[in-house]
């Protein structure tokens, strides 16, 4: 089948999907994007988490068909695609040491980016039960998640400053 | 043949990084910025035109003969390429790191449910499993052997009637899954009194689970082919040059027609060290002549690596009254699985050093490895080390009950220091502050009480917002542990690595580069390895090099070694350019060697207060050096005694964990862990923060969910659904504190990182659970069911002298 959607903000189309494949494989495997991670592939670790018109969601358990017509934001698009700049939460993820192997980043990534957006459109930053719960639905193997606590601190710290 | 690249970048790429950062800086990592911005090439990303796709036909039987194949179903799905099986092996049929005993595709008999049977290589990944899926294999099934001292004909222990149990007629003599019968490894340590007694014995018997190393980058890489008959393969490992050797045997090839690239890796802790696909994807490249990529999704993970070994201990502890160990006693069973992997070694370290940090004058253990018809058991973060903590502090606990003293008032008194002898009759001759870690420990603050009444937040309660308790029948525990690990490879292995630095001056800078096959698998060793010619050559702009076989080998990423040893080699390459550069600025600064140092890019003589620019003195030539380096030799340990310097190193980390258990569920909250480690010289702080922060989490995991659950040698939970690592809800805020003393063998007087939080962080879980529910919890993980119902393994008094311990 072909496939149309935007992604991080421009129009893509592929042919030759199958209907069996996941948005996931087509991102990585279609589309030149293997930004998101491919660690489980059953919804249950966040590596793959992506935007789709807004929302995160784990792009793995997305069949490619839903997409049609739809928006999609990857880890690719996190980045200033004018100054190649880094977004605030992936200097944060730098400074804060939470970056190891690095294959929960990308997915840590999206998941930080929609709570701390949604927090700072609230007036506030986002609390440590809350930055917990938010992100119970991402695996790390490597640090133990202190560090990622400290990014997403540090992020929205930063990202509210800019705002102020 | 082109480099494999995935879109839209190069890959594997030059590090050079942002920002500087010497030995003992926060450096930032060179491949951090490709990290997040999605750019990382990892093993799974490697893309190249016209590649297909390989898929593993596995076995469904843990025990099995193969009575015939059938391919032909598989070879007629359009898009199929090549299926292919053991008789398209070329080369040796069986491999393996320390006994080739694995074959690459099995061999008429399959020994674990999982194993490799063939192979399909098709245009699209899906249509390669369809394919495989077609494959008829006729099995005539066996029963398997699923219990390490069943396998030995060692008789199993029964706590409940304190009797063995009857020798079972499976022995190696009648029933070995391999020719040279069930035992892989047989370890003895033998010290002092044959015979000793003491005032206060316990006896325990305790079991640790098999725990997944669940690595997130799953198994992967490409092969390509290349035009002289040989393959290049980008893959995703600890051990470039192990699984080098291992991938020409297979394919009878000479190692310079197998080219090795390290592709991106998305952590190892162990469990990348054997082959998973390697042989595989270079079989079907070979075979089909394109490129072939590999990938496993994760059930195919939980089958296509080794994990943890499963053990089961008996301990025997004797003390004066006044709480001065006596005498230790141990039998220690490891589960190796079908096939041997690294279980001789792993049976090294859970002998050597299966007391614990404590000096004991009399020592008695019999280590062994055994084979079954269980998933093949090897390398994970701890190696042999994780097993014996959790029995040998569970004893000191109970012998401290024993005893009235306090756990941590015990373990100080009998405390191993520098000067102190090892069970195996080594001297610790560099700092070992074991005594001081737990009192640093005991000086921390305790984290506030529980809140009650209306003040609970659920989020911070056992069983969270499932909402199962505000409180009622919560109690909290605290308990202490402390290990050793031994740090690089023992037992008179030569262990070394090997750096390529070149120094030189492009475009007016001066650059270094540093070149070594040393796997980066997230630990940061890139990092360590700019850091370190940063500042042996005084530049800052330092160049890592991809990791590859065209430079000698650096040893395996494992044994918390490589900052030791490719630290080593980097630092002693970086000191032979340095030389070099040095005796040629003489004659241009016009001052004797000892007087110059390089800094800033420039030769500065401090006598004579100037400075002159590299490009000065190098013009546009480059010096480059390449050494081996060694750390001081070990040798094997006594067949009969286990006596020998076993040992280059040893590391130690203490735990306190703070726990509150519903007793009435028996669900776990941790409320708070706190570690101090010793690392003689902290290379990067931030990294070793990150590396306590980690191994404490994956000890936790052991401690109360992590298990493969197997059945009649099936595996239960090959799933992230179902095996369960902590998320971000179960570890609990860390306090750290990182000593520094120096160790005066090792470079930058630095001590190996990464294993000791996670052979420390478990025990001191358990510890805590057990001071919470007053019930002595003799297995790992703890489930709820151990807590509220009693088991086979549950509670029962310590109580005098038990009989003789079997196999001794």
């Amino acid at each position: 089948m072909r496939l149309t959607c935007t992604v991080n903000g421009t129009e893509q189309q592929v042919d030759d999907v199958w209907e069996g494949e996941s948005l996931l494989y087509v991102l990585r495997e279609r589309m030149g994007l293997p930004g998101s991670k491919n660690a489980c592939e059953q919804g249950e670790c966040g590596s793959c988490t992506v935007y789709l018109d807004g929302l995160p969601v784990c792009a793995c358990l997305v069949a490619a068909g839903q997409a049609e017509g739809r928006e999609v934001g990857t880890v690719e698009g996190l980045t200033d695609g004018d100054t190649g700049e880094l977004h605030p939460v992936q200097q944060a993820f730098l400074d804060a040491g939470a970056v190891q192997c690095g294959f929960c980043t990308p997915g840590l990534l999206v998941a930080t980016d929609d709570l701390v957006g949604r927090s700072l459109a609230e007036g506030r930053k986002p609390a440590d039960a809350e930055i917990r719960e938010a992100l119970a639905g991402n695996l790390c193997r490597c640090t133990g998640y202190e560090k990622i606590l400290d990014a997403v601190r540090l992020a929205a710290d930063r990202m509210s400053e800019a705002g102020r | 043949m082109s480099a494999p690249t995935r879109t839209p970048s190069g890959a594997p790429a030059h590090l050079t990084g942002v920002g500087g950062g010497r030995v003992g800086d926060d450096a930032q990592r060179p491949d951090g910025v490709l990290k997040v911005r999605g750019e990382f090439a990892y093993g799974s990303d490697l893309w190249i035109g016209d590649m297909l796709w390989g898929v593993t036909l596995r076995s469904p039987h843990p025990y099995a003969r193969i009575r015939s194949v059938d391919l032909g179903p598989a070879l007629a799905v359009p898009g199929v390429h090549a299926v292919l099986t053991s008789d398209d092996v070329p080369g040796e049929k069986v491999y393996g790191l320390e006994l080739a005993d694995q074959p690459v595709l099995a061999v008429d008999v399959v020994r674990y449910q999982g194993e490799p049977v063939a192979l399909v290589a098709a245009d699209h990944p899906e249509t390669a499993r369809l394919a495989a899926s077609r494959i008829q294999v006729d099995y005539e099934v066996w029963e398997p052997v699923t219990d390490a001292r069943v396998a030995l004909g060692h008789p199993t222990w029964n706590q409940v009637h304190d009797a063995p149990a009857e020798v079972t007629e499976l022995s190696r003599e009648s029933a070995h899954l391999h020719p040279q019968g069930n035992l892989v490894r047989h370890l003895k340590v033998r010290k002092g009194d044959p015979e000793p007694t003491a005032d206060v014995v316990v006896v325990g018997e305790y079991e640790v689970g098999m725990q997944d190393q669940a690595f997130l980058g799953p198994e992967s890489g490409l092969a390509v082919p290349t035009e002289d008959g040989g393959v290049e393969l980008y893959v995703a490992t600890q051990w470039l040059h192990v699984d080098q050797r291992q991938i020409c045997s297979a394919l009878g090839l000479p190692p310079e027609r197998v080219r090795l690239t390290l592709a991106g890796v998305g952590g190892a802790f162990g469990g990348r060290e054997d082959l998973s696909m390697h042989v595989h994807a270079c079989l079907l490249a070979l075979h089909t002549g394109k490129p072939v990529k590999m990938s496993y999704n994760r059930e195919e993970s939980f089958f296509g690596h080794v994990h943890r070994h499963p053990a089961t201990m008996r301990y025997e502890h004797g003390a004066t009254r006044d709480g001065d160990l006596v005498y230790v006693r141990a039998a220690v069973y490891f589960d190796g699985g079908a096939y041997a992997s690294s279980t001789p070694a792993v049976v090294g370290n859970g002998g050597t050093m299966g007391v614990g940090p404590y000096v004991v004058p009399n020592v008695h253990v019999d280590c062994y490895g055994a084979y079954t018809n269980n998933p093949p058991c090897g390398a994970m973060r701890g190696f042999g080390s994780v097993q014996t903590a959790f029995a040998y502090e569970s004893q000191m606990d109970a012998l401290a009950a024993e005893l009235g003293m306090d756990p941590v008032e015990l373990r100080c008194r009998n405390a191993m220091e520098e000067g102190s002898p090892t069970p195996t009759g080594q001297v610790i001759d560099s700092p070992a502050p074991v005594a001081e870690l737990l009192r640093r420990l005991q000086a921390m603050p305790l984290p506030p009480e529980a809140a009650t009444g209306d003040d609970v937040d659920l989020r911070d309660m056992p069983g969270g917002v499932s909402n199962t308790t505000h409180g009622e029948g919560v109690r909290r525990g605290v308990g202490y542990a402390v290990a050793y690990k031994n740090v690089a490879f023992s037992e008179g292995y030569d262990d070394h690595s090997t750096a390529r630095v070149r120094l030189e001056v492009v475009g007016g800078e001066a650059v270094a580069t540093v070149h070594t096959a040393a796997a980066e698998v997230g630990q940061g060793l890139v990092t360590v390895e700019q850091q370190i010619a940063r500042t042996e050559l005084g530049v800052e702009r330092v160049t890592v090099h991809p990791k590859d076989t065209t430079v000698g080998s650096a040893g395996s990423t494992s044994a918390s070694r490589q900052t030791y040893v490719t630290g080593g080699a980097v630092k002693a390459a970086c000191e032979a350019v340095r030389a070099r550069v040095l005796e040629r600025a003489r004659s241009v600064v016009g001052r004797p060697v000892a007087d110059l140092r390089l800094d800033g890019g420039k030769v500065v003589s401090d006598a004579e207060g100037i400075a002159v620019p590299l490009a000065d003195v190098l013009g546009d030539e480059a010096v480059e050096e390449t050494l081996e380096w060694r750390h001081r030799p070990t040798e094997a340990v006594d067949p009969e005694t286990g006596q020998g310097f076993a040992h280059v190193q040893y590391a130690f980390s203490a735990h306190r964990a703070v726990v509150d258990v519903d007793t009435e569920l028996g669900l776990v909250k941790v409320v708070e862990m706190a570690c101090t480690q010793d690392v003689g010289k902290a290379i990067n702080p931030q990294a070793v923060i990150g590396q306590i922060q980690g191994g404490t989490a994956q000890g936790l995991g052991l401690a109360v969910m992590e298990e493969i659950l197997i059945r009649d040698g099936r595996v239960q939970n090959p799933s992230f659904t179902d095996y369960l690592i902590p998320t971000v809800l179960d570890m609990p805020p860390m306090r750290i504190e990182v000593l520094e003393c120096a160790d005066p063998h090792a470079p930058y007087g630095l001590r190996g990182v990464g294993e000791a939080p996670n052979i420390s962080s478990g025990p001191a879980v358990l510890a805590a659970i057990r001071a919470a529910t007053g019930l002595p919890l003799r297995r790992v993980p703890v489930r709820p069911e151990h807590i509220t119902v009693e088991g086979p393994l549950a509670p029962h008094p310590s109580h005098a002298r038990g009989g003789p311990l079997q196999g001794a």
